[in-house]
């Protein structure tokens, strides 16, 4: 009978299960130890206590062994460091040593040395007499009471903050006890002086505290509070056991243990019943003065969990719970709720008796109710077996409904597989429902990865469909920042062996893991794994801090962004010892060349010219050379540049080039020495420009030395004449010049200059000797349209006839019209 | 001090309207752009780059920001400092460039010196990427400590119209081909990444060129960064076509005969808007009644398909914008008659509701009558008819391996020397490189007329790609296959795209065409021809998210199916070039539906401009 091993404790009934048969079991003498477990089914660490078993005291430091919670041995070392004063487990499952001078040393479950801190100064100065492992609403805790009776406290262990409490008055002696009591997001102290409580916080106040007690209860030798910090229990000196509220306020009982003894533990179990442990008996006291005693073989450890507790011994390890009230519901003898008949429905029809179609019509309306019961109890129990009919029994009575939503029975099954996963002995984590419901499903992954269980984790993500982003990938990267620590493999193997598993899988950061590699000194294997990192951005930093520069920078021109490009330019940059041997390095890869290139031209100009004759690229150079010239404000420097920047053009056999630039310094000076005879400047003029002026200025026999010298082709020269001409209105010397024999340019050229200078008059004067098939446009410019449309006439031109009448938007109206009108003369002629 | 006074407060509603929701783009950017102003709390000034006014007027109201987001004032980033205010954060908004980050130390320093009640917290936003030399920089001149925060926004492609994106990075031809740094690739492949996410992975790549390749290569490359995260949609755009301008270099240097392609190189179209002389914008009667002087600051216009006369003009060959514009004039006169046929109540009523519509119609006629006569001022001016013809002689291969005497004339005549250099490239890529006599005689010319420092300017052309020495003939064979020239184009009812430079088809929307139909099997020929190599990829699309393909039994399928093709022109693309692809989407044979993305959009003048060296000496001392 189910109920066989329930134990009643007044209205409820508690019972003790076993979890395992430790692997440690004759291996251990936990009487000999000191114990450290971690709630919600974590690892279990003892320190051999010398001072429980030596006579002799010796200076042999003493050995931490932690445990899984099966009794299996996970890592073991001597302890190398300070007396350790307490042991303990953060909610990371970080194993917390503190020292005697307030030093915490803080280590993984494998023991592998994470960081340390200490509890302050005065800690360290006085030493520390007891200290506390608690859990905050920040995280894990930790206080110290020094030897002056003073208590520091930090309230998160990954950013430790120290805060000092404000003091007991009157204390100069150790306190019998003292515990942590965290309420309202604050940490406070709850100190035992004697008989009276004294509740001290972090503004400095302190509080004093009244137990009801019954007169002579005596000095309080032992506080606990539950899990839920909402009750405390207290032992008093003649064997007083009070029950009630953590403010004190509220008293629940006080039961007579007639124990003189201090309790060797006061804990709670879940947050209904208080046990007290001495040496092998332990004592279960219920809110109600009920009670319910157990004797055990040998000495246990006690540790409270959420919804129970947990007994560790030298060959078991036992859970002891209220029974669940779903549970009691269905296993209760006689009960009558309808998911106890529907679980001796289902029992019955396993059995083919027609038994169970009655139990199922004694519940039919209720159903539902009876499926959702059985499907809670199942969760409830530890034992797969009892889980399965019990879910057979909700899965009898699912068939009975139309229109049951099945995700409830579907998830209870989930998380069960998953459950009886975790709790084999092999993984030991005995995990109850509530608690996992309370852990989550992500921390308890990530449980399975702190132990290094990645391949049990990876298939249970991939049991829930839990996206490979939060799971699969998250595991396997997880996977390879351990398998890089193996320092006994090859790292060729490895690489590879890495790279296979998880070169599929998305979002993996191969850079996180090179680097984790690289910390380990294994640089080998870092430059390997960096190779798979897609994202250039992370692949190149890392490359650079491993000395890989070349591969960097390919890396970063082969990703096309050129801040990348950049950084490691300028790394190398100051990296390198000359910048002769930097340009080296780079000047086989024409993007970064250029890209620096781009980046010194707007630094300095020189400096790119520079890295131009370091190239031998002497185009570029000269062209360098030629813009910086212009820069130079003395004629000679701009000069002499300039003829660096030809011997440049010569050698790369650019004579085009070269010669312009000859040119160039030969009409500097030129027009230095026209500036000192005739006062006026031109400087930075083209040579048309200085032409222009020399024209306008009547400055004739320089102006043919100049066009004789640069070789001026005979057509612009004239059309440059008659333009500079025009502009200074020497109407007379233009009209010479249209006389000339042999023009290389047409009177049309003159026709423009005059009207360019807006005179008609002078215009007008070349139309009349423009050629015929010129007339027309001529006219037009002049605006004769008339005379314009009456050549066209005269030539039989259509085509000049419709250009006349194109431009007839600038004449006057008149005139239009009348030109328009002409188009039938035209018609005629033809 | 100006303060922006308002940047474009245009609307959206033009963006949802076609084949593809660009709205969601701008939404995206607009949401990342408040988040990252959102960062910091309480009131604040925006210090603008100037070169970003424009793009962020496309995608964020000032308005929205003054009313939502505590956006107190705007001011231009200018090195004379800030105008004094009592906001709590100034946040810069700038570009990565290195002479922004003076000016922006020179503003901090300024406001130290200020002090002032108010603790001023400054913030700076890099658009589109941080970039580790500007922080060196502001490093460097200490001021970098005074940020709170340094982010970045990721303004790629901001939509400017119902088909067609825009990067505007204006120096990317010039970055790319001159300077090897083809940091702009980087950003554009990054911004089809963003589209991807958007509107679904694009199934199949084609490409031209090494600036295509080296995108394409990119984007796989960013694909497998994202660890095979792609998105879940499914694919909206068929095709991705990435044309390097390289493969063409011709047709931005000839001049655009669209209407909108007329405006741009006239006046300059810029981030959609474009500034106007006001003189025509003024009515007879408000010349008479105004005591005032006539404005003389420019006016300024939006263009875009919002406006619906403009959506309908601007792709026309400009010849035959003036038929359009006198049509609609009559057809708006005759609505507007109506009412005096209107005689019920009922009738009356549904006139009334049309005169918004209407009154909006013959405001914007009005407006582009005075466009279209200015633009006719310049097309019928005898320097754009002489050039037109010179470079019609030119693309048709005529005389091209000589010098050319009216392009020597205009050097003759100091013209412009942009109008020159376009000149000259043309000749040299219609002649496959030019003679080197030829182009000795054409660069001494230039160095002699317009002064010696233009000899880098030169340089730089030959550099990339627009001037060549003498090569193996290809243009003659190109043009033929492709069918660059064709005679006697309609420009009134175009049936080819030839009618937007009139008589000249670009080659890059014939490569378009040709994927399009028949494919590019058929022009492998004219494809190695090209410079840079070709790209064809395909992109696998999970079975879930493919595109339902219509039974060929279907009654639809013979009508809609249109495929969607992104064409993305990596350092520019002209008006002119859109105007084409837009004449083909709507083709009913064509079957397929363009939507545009590019670098900038560019024409010849800019185009020349942004490769010229510009060198202000120092003046000479004379002693």
């Amino acid at each position: 009978m189910a109920t066989a091993d329930w134990n009643p404790l007044g209205e409820v009934y508690y019972r003790k299960c076993e979890l395992y048969t430790m692997e440690w079991s004759g291996l251990v003498d936990l009487a000999k130890h000191t114990v450290a477990a971690s709630s919600y089914g974590g690892p279990i660490a003892l320190m051999k206590d010398d001072s429980k078993t030596a006579r002799v005291t010796t200076t042999i430091k003493p050995v931490i062994s932690v445990y899984n919670a099966a009794g299996k041995l996970l890592s073991q070392m001597r302890w190398n460091s300070g007396t350790v004063v307490t042991m303990g487990w953060s909610a990371t499952e970080e194993l917390l040593c503190v020292q005697e001078d307030g030093v915490v040393l803080v280590y993984d479950m494998f023991l592998t040395f994470k960081k340390t801190f200490s509890m302050g100064q005065e800690a360290k100065d006085v030493k520390i007499l007891d200290a506390k492992i608690f859990a905050s609403f920040q995280g894990t805790g930790i206080a110290v009471m020094t030897t002056s009776f003073r208590i520091f406290l930090i309230s998160n262990v990954d950013s430790p903050r120290i805060v000092r409490l404000a003091e007991v008055p009157g204390l100069n002696e150790a306190p019998n006890c003292w515990t942590i009591v965290v309420s309202d997001r604050q940490a406070r102290a709850l100190v035992a002086k004697g008989g009276e409580l004294y509740l001290v916080d972090q503004g400095g106040q302190f509080q004093q505290q009244q137990a009801e007690l019954s007169e002579n209860a005596g000095d309080i030798t032992e506080l606990a509070v539950s899990f839920n910090n909402k009750y405390l229990a207290l032992c008093t000196k003649n064997g007083a056991l009070w029950i009630g509220s953590a403010d004190l306020q509220k008293k629940y009982c006080e039961f007579n243990t007639s124990s003189p003894m201090k309790p060797q533990q006061l804990v709670w179990c879940g947050n209904g019943a208080v046990v007290a442990l001495w040496d092998k008996l332990i004592l279960v006291v219920g809110p109600d003065k009920d009670w319910i005693k157990y004797n055990m073989d040998c000495s246990v450890h006690l540790l409270q969990e959420e919804d129970g507790l947990r007994i560790i011994g030298n060959d078991t390890h036992e859970f002891l719970q209220k029974v669940p009230a779903v549970t009691e519901q269905i296993f209760k003898i006689g009960s009558m709720e309808p998911g106890a008949m529907l679980y001796e429905a289902s029992k019955e029809f396993q059995k083919r008796n027609q038994k169970a179609d009655e139990y199922i019509r004694m519940i039919k309306d209720k159903l539902e109710v009876a499926v959702n019961q059985c499907i809670q109890a199942a969760g409830q129990e530890v034992e797969p077996g009892k889980q399965r009919t019990l879910l057979r029994a909700a899965s009898f009575g699912k068939c009975f409904l139309t229109d049951y939503r099945p995700e409830l029975f579907v998830n209870m099954c989930q998380m069960l597989r998953v459950l009886n996963q975790v709790r084999h002995h092999s993984v030991g984590i005995p995990l109850t429902y509530t608690q996992l419901e309370h852990l989550s499903m992500p921390v308890l992954i990530d449980r399975l990865v702190l132990r290094k269980l990645f391949g049990l984790s990876v298939r249970i993500c991939q049991y829930l469909k839990i996206p490979d982003a939060e799971g699969r990938s998250r595991i396997l990267a997880h996977w390879a920042c351990f398998k890089v620590q193996q320092k006994h493999e090859d790292e060729e193997k490895l690489a590879r062996a890495i790279s296979q598993k998880l070169l599929d899988v998305p979002g993996v950061s191969f850079s996180e893991i090179a680097s984790q590699a690289l910390e380990h000194g294994r640089k080998q294997l870092a430059v390997k794994l960096l190779d798979y990192e897609p994202r250039a951005s992370e692949q190149v930093p890392l490359l650079l801090k491993m000395g890989q520069d070349q591969t960097a920078l390919t890396k970063a021109i082969d990703s096309g962004d050129t801040d990348l490009v950049y950084t490691v330019l300028l790394h190398l940059r100051d990296k390198m010892a000359s910048a002769g041997d930097f340009f080296m390095m780079i000047r086989t890869m024409p993007i970064a060349c250029s890209l620096y290139i781009q980046y010194c031209r707007q630094q300095n100009l020189k400096l790119v010219e520079d890295l131009y004759y370091q190239e031998d690229n002497s185009l570029e150079e000269g062209n360098c050379k030629v813009i910086r010239s212009y820069t130079l404000e003395h004629l000679e420097e701009r000069a002499k540049l300039l003829e660096d920047a030809m011997n440049c053009f010569h050698r790369c056999k650019n004579e085009f080039a070269a010669k312009q630039t000859e040119e160039q310094v030969r009409l500097l000076r030129h027009q230095r020495r026209l500036e000192d005879d005739t006062g006026n400047s031109y400087a930075d003029l083209s040579l048309q420009q200085t032409l222009r002026k020399l024209i306008g200025d009547g400055n004739h026999g320089h102006v043919e030395k100049l066009r004789k010298e640069f070789k001026v082709p005979d057509k612009r020269f004239w059309m440059l004449k008659i333009s500079a001409l025009a502009e200074v209105g020497d109407w007379s010397e233009l009209e010479k010049l249209s006389k000339t024999k042999k023009p290389p340019v047409t009177l049309e050229v003159f026709v423009d200059a005059c009207m360019k200078q807006y005179n008609r008059t002078e215009a007008v004067r070349y139309v009349s000797r423009v050629q015929p098939e010129q007339r027309v446009k001529c006219l037009v410019k002049v605006g004769q349209f008339r005379e314009a449309a009456e050549a066209a006439i005269e030539n039989k031109s259509e085509e000049d006839f419709d250009y006349v009448l194109s431009r007839l938007g600038l004449a006057d109206r008149q005139v239009a019209e009348t030109v328009r009108g002409m188009r039938g003369q035209l018609m005629a002629r033809r | 001090m100006i303060q922006v006074e308002k940047m474009a407060a245009t609307g959206a509603a033009h963006l949802n309207s076609a084949k593809l929701n660009l709205g969601i783009l701008r939404d995206f950017y607009r949401r990342e752009f408040l988040e990252c102003i959102d960062k910091c709390i309480g009131t604040k000034a925006l210090v603008w780059d100037d070169g970003l006014t424009g793009p962020f007027g496309l995608i964020a109201e000032a308005s929205m920001l003054k009313e939502q987001h505590e956006v107190e004032r705007m001011f231009r980033l200018q090195s004379s400092g800030l105008p004094s205010s009592n906001v709590q954060n100034i946040i810069f908004i700038v570009r990565p460039k290195l002479g922004l980050m003076e000016t922006i130390a020179q503003c901090l320093l300024n406001e130290e010196m200020k002090g002032g009640y108010v603790r001023k917290e400054f913030y700076l936003v890099f658009v589109p990427r941080k970039s580790l030399l500007c922080e060196k920089k502001l490093k460097e001149l200490g001021v970098y400590g005074s940020f709170a925060s340094v982010e970045e926004f990721n303004l790629g492609l901001i939509p400017f119209d119902s088909d067609l994106l825009s990067m505007e990075m204006d120096e990317s031809y010039k970055e790319c081909y001159l300077q090897n740094d083809f940091t702009s690739m980087f950003f554009a492949a990054q911004s089809l990444m963003t589209l991807q996410a958007l509107y679904g992975t694009i199934p199949y790549v084609y490409g031209k060129g090494d600036c295509a390749k080296q995108v394409v290569d990119m984007m796989r490359r960013m694909k497998m960064e994202m660890g095979g995260v792609e998105p879940q949609i499914t694919p909206q755009i068929d095709n991705l076509l990435i044309l390097d301008r390289n493969v063409d270099l011709l047709t931005p240097l000839l001049s655009q005969l669209t209407y909108e392609g007329l405006i741009d190189e006239i006046f300059n179209i810029k981030n959609t808007n474009v500034k106007l002389p006001p003189e025509k914008f003024v009515s007879q009667e408000e010349k008479k009644n105004s005591k005032e002087p006539l404005p003389t600051e420019p006016k300024k216009f939006i263009l875009n398909s919002a406006d619906e006369l403009y959506a309908e003009l601007r792709d026309k060959n400009f010849n035959a914008v003036g038929a359009i514009v006198s049509r609609k004039a009559k057809t708006i006169t005759a609505e507007f008659d109506e009412r005096h046929a209107a005689k019920t109540v009922g009738e009356m009523k549904q006139f009334v509701s049309k005169l918004p519509h209407l009154q909006n119609v013959r405001a914007s006629l009005g407006i582009h009558t005075s466009i279209a006569e200015l633009v006719k001022e310049v097309t019928d001016s005898d320097e754009f008819l002489d050039s037109l013809r010179c470079q019609q002689e030119l693309t048709h291969g005529i005389d091209t391996d000589k010098v050319n005497p009216y392009i020597e004339d205009c050097i003759a005549r100091e013209e412009p020397l942009s109008k020159v250099l376009r000149l000259i490239c043309i000749q040299s890529i219609c002649n496959d490189g030019l003679k080197p006599k030829v182009l000795d005689f054409y660069k001494r010319e230039i160095i002699q007329t317009y002064g010696f420092e233009h000899m880098v300017t030169l340089s730089n052309l030959e550099k990339s790609g627009f001037l060549r020495p003498h090569a193996a003939r290809t243009y003659q064979v190109i043009r033929k296959t492709m069918k660059l020239i064709v005679e006697d184009v309609n420009e009134q009812n175009p049936n080819d795209i030839a009618y937007v430079y009139s008589g000249y088809a670009p080659l890059s929307v014939r490569l378009a065409q040709y994927l399009a139909r028949p494919g590019w099997r058929s022009i492998t020929e004219v494809l190695n021809l090209l410079p840079g190599p070709k790209v064809e990829e395909v992109q696998q699309i999970p079975m879930g998210l493919r595109k339902r393909r219509a039974s060929v039994t279907s009654s639809q399928s013979s009508m809609g199916e249109q495929k969607l093709t992104l064409v993305f022109f990596l350092g520019g693309v002209t008006q002119a070039e859109l105007a084409a692809l837009r004449f083909l989407a709507q083709q009913d044979d064509g079957g397929t539906d363009y939507v545009v993305a590019t670098t900038n959009i560019v024409q010849g003048h800019r185009l020349i401009e942004s490769l010229q060296e510009h060198i202000e000496p120092v003046k000479l001392n004379p002693f």
